[in-house]
């Protein structure tokens, strides 16, 4: 096996800052992603609907594309074996081309359940300039040794 | 959307009967597979080795597994089919609503997804779609409408849940 980064329950502590992860927003970032996603709606390719119709001020990211951005952030940080258990996100406002994005987290919490599986609580802030147009809570599992793996918990031993 | 104002009024039959009540069920309209796992790395430079490199998804997830947060992708219907007469639409309570309540815009708001099962490659995924709840009309920033709250579970060929979707909406009309 290729050697691939791994980061234990053990090493992380509630208060501990992810790595900012700064993220230039373009047109094709928008329409590669809401493609990617197979979602047609003109709002993520079209200036004039998207200004026209929704009244937004260019086109914007959808929803799912900015899912697979938040896993990508936390899974940069946790590693393959970090197994996302469920994730929680609010939109308050939009996400442009043009735009900076700039993700950053805090652990929350740190647990392990009943099935011994390690969770890891992290709280994730999307900033642009000064705004905040979205958040996201995440659970996910991390090993408790080098010879745990989340991917392996099947049934009662997976409780997201 | 902060700022909002509420104004009781009441939601018509139709749309109280649907609540709760599991609606569209169906299937994907085609197979997991790795050519969207890629997009969808690439679309946001996700490099985690389990969706390119084989040698350590066989080791980890005993395979190649698409990520989790592609669940809605595989469910969303083509563009375009030979024979469809309109445009297919995902979500499908989604857009109900809006054209029952005569809401003609809308966007998501919140979102929440837990992940059961790893999805993999040459899986046949089903879904169904339940709506929650219907709040009354609100005025935002966006317009006067309403939120509502619509579950989406994905099931694979074995009856497995491979994970479970809550999206929150607000169909809205303009502020004149």
């Amino acid at each position: 096996m290729a050697q691939a980064q791994l980061l234990l329950a053990g090493d992380v502590s509630v208060g501990d800052k992810l790595p900012p992860l700064p993220v230039d927003v373009s047109a094709t970032t928008v329409i590669l992603g809401a493609l990617a996603t197979r979602d047609w709606r003109p709002m993520h390719h079209d200036v004039d609907f998207a200004v026209n119709r929704n009244g937004t001020r260019d086109i914007f990211m959808n929803t799912p594309n900015l899912a697979a951005w938040f896993e990508r952030y936390l899974t940069d940080w946790s590693g393959p074996r970090g197994r996302l258990g469920r994730m929680k996100f609010r939109m308050r406002d939009s996400i442009f081309p043009g735009d900076t994005m700039v993700f950053g987290g805090t652990v929350t919490k740190l647990e392990t359940d009943d099935a011994g599986c390690c969770w890891a609580e992290i709280s994730v802030q999307v900033t642009v300039g000064d705004k905040s147009p979205t958040d996201c809570t995440a659970r996910i599992a991390l090993p408790s040794a080098p010879d745990d793996n989340p991917w392996k918990r099947k049934a009662d031993d997976w409780k997201p | 959307m902060t700022k909002t104002t509420t104004t009781t009024t009441e939601l018509p039959e139709e749309v109280k009967s649907w609540i709760g009540q599991v609606r569209y069920e169906e299937p994907t309209e085609f197979e997991v597979e790795r050519g969207y796992i890629f997009t969808s790395c690439a679309s946001v430079q996700n490099g985690n080795p389990l969706y390119w490199d084989e040698a350590v998804a066989d080791e980890l997830t005993d395979g190649i597994t698409a990520p989790p947060t592609m669940l809605s992708a595989w469910f969303r219907p083509h563009y375009w089919a030979p024979g469809r007469t309109k445009e297919a639409q995902p979500l499908q309570v989604h857009f109900d609503l809006k054209e029952t309540l005569g809401l003609p815009e809308a966007v998501m708001t919140d979102n929440e997804i837990v992940f059961g099962v790893p999805v993999r490659p040459g899986d046949r995924l089903r879904t169904h779609q339940i709506l929650r709840s219907v709040s009354d009309l609100k005025t935002t920033k966006l317009g006067t409408g309403r939120f509502w709250v619509i579950e989406v579970q994905y099931l694979n060929q074995n009856e497995e849940l491979v994970g479970t979707e809550s999206y929150t909406g607000f169909g809205y009309g303009r502020n004149a």
